[in-house]
């Protein structure tokens, strides 16, 4: 019911909002969970596991029972707290886990069966038959327990990564948290302030005390406005902190729009933040923690600082007719509130029997403790024990307060454990657990105002102190300095079941349970019992259990110790924490200069690393895939093919030291490699297989440009930055990638001289530009200067021609437009890749990381007059060992027969098992030079069993072929074509 | 996770390559012997504690940087570039 | 004999506006990258001084002005835009062209530090990053160059054939800090 004259809510402000498609009207400011309770509707949802009537339980982001779905459709997010959702007109909340609706849930028979349902039931009951677990057991559980559900449909909302950088990260803006920002802010350092609310001001929206003498959420608004009006403070409001991580870095989830219903195009749903600082300081305040007692978690209990909240902040009382049943002095101001707000207290029980209230208006029972509770669907009345008697209060709301427990989270994210302190029955942090953090305030087992606020002040002295800064001379502000004392009271002891973890429905007898199966140690308990392992991680509930666990293991809480609290603070949605990198944004593209002709050619795209590269050129008419594949290689075995092969990696590589650098990195000799000409080199790994291949060209004496294969271009050149800048520190050689600057194309085949030469102003022979000669300015390519490299990867007198990529669609165009007119054309990848097999050229098919130079038939490509990278490590007897897969080519016997890639290698007459096998296939293609199915692969001893007949298994796709092994250079292997 | 890179200054980890031990920096004599090579190249300890790898600012400038830092208390103690620690070797 | 046609990287996918943000190709001139040799850093700050007006900028800086500008480029290199590069700089230095490796934009407008803010991990703020001041970081997923040439205007380089991914993603932050109002 809501309370007039109380509240930070806006009356003139009326929201329309629909909770399980009835339609409820609220206030600007209200959350639905005081917007619900102000109707009056205490039930708001069922819990995971006995599906058990659950109202809210706290007024905060801890909240473990009010979880609904909000929105409809493809948006619906699921588990929202009933706490953290600000209702906006037309917003539409649904509870969950009930069917067929929130008041009859069939589920609930769950609860009746609780006898069978306890901690391990699972692993105890569904054992048998062994079958079952998957296919019955595990999907009828899954269905019966659980919390919201997601669409199933792609999520259409925008959420958004973004950094954030400051010398003074303020965690949360509660007293302490406000004093410390106030304090850096004036002294002029670089401060970020933020609160997981949508208003800042922490305890001081739910509470009545004072401060210097204004209400406690007036002087949180002055400060904040001060506070604004700096340039160097940053206030983040619905943002919380939700992990700390090493040297200063920060996440941080912003609820950007979730409270409101239109949002301005583009804008996100939420922002996830890394926030680097030098120095942070915590201010995240404490939790309350309830009091374990039979059907404690009915609707209509709750924690004592949360009905304060709801009545002071939103101006709801959550009952006509109240109870307040606490350990401890703190929670004496619920009762004292609401009297003084009008709201009839029935009782307030304190289970310390030396307590004495003066002045109170309302009944006190000291010593005094709640064993049971009555209602289904909301509470009617609860059972109280004095010392003497024992009766029944009749009562719609229950306000319990078991004490307050730090929230220590982010101080533990690295690994520290808090510190017991006995006489606040409570963990704190331990000092130094996150370098660079000091906790203030509540978090630090502060629990008045006036400690809050000059503990704020002090940590963001020692702060500024820290950063260099001067702190100003500042008075504190006056406030409420009650002390805040408890006597330990974890569960009332009794028959029933007592909830501790009310989103894992774990009980004391759970826990009890655990330990006397043995389950001693914290972490076992939490494993066996599910406790805190929910989406709330067990916030209300962790401490008094490990006091439960240790109760009955006999030992001490510090002993006993805790779970380790892990990142993230309250949970994070995956989207906004992989913002920005889904569709186009999950990898760059890296688009050639002939890319959107080869599309307009309509060439289907591969990707190879980051780079799409044409796959064919279909032609009208064709209706495969194969055909244009076998056209194109005709193109170049007959006439002349043109290949955009810009995609290697090439590195200009210049100084006195490059001969030296590539003598060092390649297995063979550069240093005496002629300008003009092009070698190709294999590089190993330190380890002795093969990294990398690829041709290099000497421009000049002290200038090389070196080609990578497409795939381990980035991998080559961060090899060569290690070998120089670790290695060889002093030599001088400076080198730089230059495979953007340059447009590359392939133009092959027996017409390639005729093409290029009705393009170049100085045409070429065999004489100027014999097999393997390069140049560089001297080429002018229609009127552009250009570089020239005769090299070949198809086997057939070819060319490569480069040009500054502002020409290369141009080029591109040309070179296609020629080829054509010369009876050849375009040809893509699949082509390629048919006339490299052909040649017996490898790819990283082949040099796919566990191969050596030796298994390729490189062996004698290790010079044996110099040193170089994984020289020595492949000199190993293991790595030329005769018995190795060495590479070969396969033939089928049956020259209809297909081979596949990835298909294993087996004698004849060998079964194909895994002890069988003799090698694999690597590459495969069909060659219509040949007319029949070429590969390459690696077979044992391969180079020794030439003519052999095997069998191939691809036991995947089910095929099976004879092959013969042979030389995997199909084609022209005296190489006659290639040199013209 | 943030480390100094010598030549930009502080920068996020993301900016950075990790490779490995920076044993990486000893490379042995082409004779060394099996023991020497195996240790470069295969064996690593994994300390609790201090321990000095290699990383690269990929992201960043291009430089080797050899970072101390402490496995358990995730400080980072110093960062020098590679080239300067080779050459204080040799 | 036929002619080429010069296409720039960005034809066809700029200029993008959104809110006051916009996002445009620059033309830069010349683009050289210049590494000085072992021992030669003095001789090519001089050279470099003599022939073009700017001293070799020190990590994270440039020098010169529009039209001629050195821009600190990484380890021991930095990058000439504007003039072709004279050639007393070749002893001194190893002069490579990359006049068309790389993709250059402009990104424009208020709130401009913001909309980098979502992409690049480094505080780009006035305060610390100022006038002249030059990062090589990533910009999401890519390697680039990111330099402030005005209080409101950053100049940002990355390879040519990623500037559609570019676009994209200062598409997308352009949009959140617009929305943001």
């Amino acid at each position: 019911m809501r309370i007039e004259g109380k509240g930070l809510i806006d009356r003139s402000k009326p929201v329309r909002f629909q909770f399980d498609d009835i339609g409820h009207t609220a206030y600007a400011g209200d959350t639905v969970a005081s917007a619900l309770l102000a109707k009056g509707q205490r039930l708001m949802g069922r819990s995971f596991k006995y599906h058990r009537p659950r109202g809210v339980l706290t007024a905060g982001s801890e909240e473990p029972n009010a979880l609904l779905t909000v929105g409809r459709g493809a948006a619906q997010e699921p588990n929202v707290r009933a706490t953290m959702q600000e209702v906006y007109d037309g917003l539409e909340a649904r509870s969950q886990n009930a069917w067929p609706s929130l008041k009859t849930d069939l589920m609930g028979i769950n609860d009746l069966a609780w006898p069978f349902l306890g901690a391990g039931f699972y692993y105890k009951t569904f054992m048998w038959p062994r079958g079952f677990w998957e296919r019955f057991y595990e999907p009828i559980i899954r269905r019966a327990a659980g919390l919201g559900g997601l669409s199933g449909q792609n999520n259409p909302d925008k959420y958004e990564r973004a950094y954030a950088f400051c010398n003074l990260l303020v965690i949360g803006a509660g007293p302490a948290g406000l004093m410390a920002a106030l304090v850096a802010g004036r002294a002029g350092a670089d401060v970020i302030l933020v609160d997981e609310d949508s208003r800042m001001g922490g305890r001081l929206n739910a509470e009545t005390y004072e401060i210097d003498g204004m209400q406690g959420h007036a002087w949180a608004e002055a400060v904040v406005a001060e506070l604004q009006s700096m340039d160097n403070v940053r206030l983040m409001t619905r943002t919380t902190v939700t992990g700390a991580y090493d040297q200063g870095t920060y996440a941080a989830l912003e609820r950007v729009n979730t409270h409101r219903r239109l949002r301005p195009d583009g804008a996100p749903l939420e922002t996830f933040w890394r926030i680097a600082t030098k120095r942070a300081i915590l201010a995240a305040g404490a939790l309350e923690r309830p009091i374990a007692f039979e059907n404690n978690d009915r609707p209509g209990i709750m924690t004592a600082g949360a009905v304060r909240a709801y009545l002071n902040r939103w101006g709801v009382s959550p009952g006509q007719r109240v109870a307040v049943f606490g350990n401890n002095d703190d929670a004496h101001r619920t009762a004292t509130d609401l009297a003084a707000a009008g709201v009839e207290v029935a009782a307030l029980i304190d289970s310390r029997p030396d307590v004495q209230v003066s002045d109170a208006s309302f009944p006190v029972l000291a010593g005094a403790m709640v064993t049971g509770s009555t209602g289904r669907l909301g509470l009617t009345s609860v059972m109280v024990k004095t010392a003497n008697s024992e009766r029944q209060i009749d009562v719609d709301c229950l306000a319990m307060s078991g004490g307050w427990n730090p929230t220590v989270h982010l101080t533990c994210h690295m690994n520290g454990r808090p510190t017991w302190r006995e006489d606040i029955a409570s963990f704190v942090p331990t000092p130094g657990s996150v370098l660079g953090l000091v906790s203030a305030g509540a978090c630090n087992g502060d629990f008045s105002t006036a400690d809050c606020l000059a503990a704020g002040a002090e940590a963001a002295k020692a702060a500024l102190k820290e950063l260099g800064q001067k702190a100003p001379r500042a008075s504190l502000p006056k406030a409420d300095n009650t002390p805040y004392a408890l006597s330990p009271l974890w569960a009332v002891p009794g028959k029933g079941r007592a909830w501790l973890d009310f989103q894992n429905d774990v009980t004391v007898k759970d826990v009890k349970q655990a330990a006397t199966e043995n389950f001693r140690s914290v972490e076992h308990m939490k494993r066996y019992t599910t406790q805190g392992m929910a989406t709330d991680q067990g916030k209300n509930s962790n401490v008094a259990a490990l006091a439960i666990l240790a109760d009955a293991t006999g030992r001490g809480i510090p002993e006993t110790g805790t779970t380790t609290f892990r990142p993230p603070y309250t949970p994070v949605s995956i989207a906004a924490m992989g913002a920005g990198a889904q569709g186009a944004g999950f990898a760059p593209q890296r688009l050639t200069t002939s890319h959107a002709i080869s599309i307009e050619m309509g060439a289907p795209m591969i990707e190879a690393g980051l780079w799409y590269r044409p796959s064919y050129f279909p032609r009208k008419g064709e209706t495969t895939w194969r055909q244009s594949c076998d056209r194109e290689v005709g193109y170049v075995r007959e006439a002349v093919g043109v290949c955009d092969v810009s995609t290697l990696g090439k590195i200009d590589i210049q100084g006195p030291g490059a001969a030296a650098l590539l003598d060092f990195v390649y297995t063979n000799m550069f240093s005496t490699l002629k300008v003009g000409r092009v070698r190709y080199g294999l590089m190993l790994r330190e380890d002795g297989h093969v990294m990398d291949d690829g041709t290099t060209a000497r421009l000049g004496k002290h200038h090389f440009v070196m080609t990578t294969t497409t795939a381990a271009a980035g991998n080559v050149m961060r090899h060569l930055e290690f070998v120089h800048q670790a290695l060889m520190p002093d030599l001088d050689v400076r080198f730089t990638s230059v495979t953007e600057q340059w447009a590359q194309f392939a133009v092959a085949g027996p017409k390639s001289r005729a093409l290029l030469n009705e393009l170049l102003e100085t045409p070429v022979d065999d004489d100027n530009w014999p097999f393997m000669a390069c140049g560089a300015v001297t080429v002018t390519v229609a009127g552009v200067a250009g570089r020239l490299f005769r090299i070949s990867f198809s086997g057939e007198h070819a060319y490569e021609v480069a040009v500054p990529a502002r020409y290369g669609e141009s080029l591109f165009k040309l070179l296609v437009a020629r080829a054509e007119s010369m009876g050849g054309g375009a040809y893509g990848m699949e082509a390629l890749n048919v006339l490299r097999i052909e040649k017996g050229h490898i790819t990283h098919a082949e040099i796919h990381g566990r191969t050596t130079a030796f298994d390729i038939g490189f062996g004698r490509m290790i010079s044996a007059k110099k040193d170089c990278i994984g020289k020595t490590m492949a000199a190993r007897e293991g790595m030329i060992d005769p018995e190795r897969e060495q590479l070969v080519g396969f033939k089928p016997i049956n020259a209809k027969k297909e081979l596949t890639a990835g298909a294993h290698v087996f004698n004849q007459r060998d079964e194909a098992t895994r002890v069988n096998d003799q090698g694999y296939v690597t590459s495969v293609g069909f060659s219509p030079t040949l007319g029949h199915f070429i590969g390459m692969g690696f077979v044992k001893r391969g180079s020794e069993r030439m003519g052999e007949t095997l069998r191939i298994v691809d036991q995947m796709r089910d095929l099976e072929t004879d092959v013969e092994i042979c030389s995997p250079v199909f084609f022209d292997p005296e190489g006659g074509r290639t040199r013209g | 996770m943030r480390l100094t890179c010598p030549i930009c200054g502080e920068r996020d980890r993301r900016e950075f390559y990790y490779q490995g031990d920076a044993v990486a920096l000893r490379r042995p004599a082409p004779d060394a012997g099996d023991d020497p090579w195996a240790d470069y190249v295969h064996l690593r300890d994994n300390p609790a504690g201090e321990t000095r790898d290699l990383w690269q600012h990929d992201g960043g400038c291009g430089a080797w940087v050899v970072v101390t830092r402490n496995t358990v208390t995730h400080e980072v103690l110093a960062t020098v570039l590679a080239e300067d620690a080779a050459r204080a070797r040799s | 004999m036929v002619d080429l046609v010069a296409k720039s990287p960005g034809a066809g996918v700029l200029p993008v506006t959104v809110g006051a943000l916009t996002l445009a190709e620059v033309d830069l001139g010349h683009l050289t990258s210049i590494a000085p040799y072992v021992g030669q850093e003095e001789a090519a700050s001089t050279a470099l001084k003599s022939a073009h007006g700017m001293a070799f900028p020190a990590p994270n800086r440039t020098t010169g002005k529009e039209g001629a500008r050195a821009i600190w480029f990484g380890r021991g290199m930095a990058l000439l835009a504007g003039p072709a590069p004279d050639a007393a700089l070749m002893t001194p230095a190893a002069l490579t062209d990359q006049s068309d490796a790389w993709a250059c934009v402009a990104l424009t407008g208020e709130g401009a530090e913001n909309a980098l803010a979502r992409l690049v991990p480094v505080d780009l703020r006035a305060v610390h990053f100022k006038r002249g001041h030059t990062v090589r970081s990533l910009i999401m997923h890519m390697n680039g160059s990111i330099t402030r040439i005005g209080a409101d205007s950053f100049l940002i380089l990355v390879f040519r054939s990623m500037v559609g991914t570019l676009v994209h993603d200062l598409k997308q932050a352009m949009e959140g800090v617009a929305a943001r109002g």
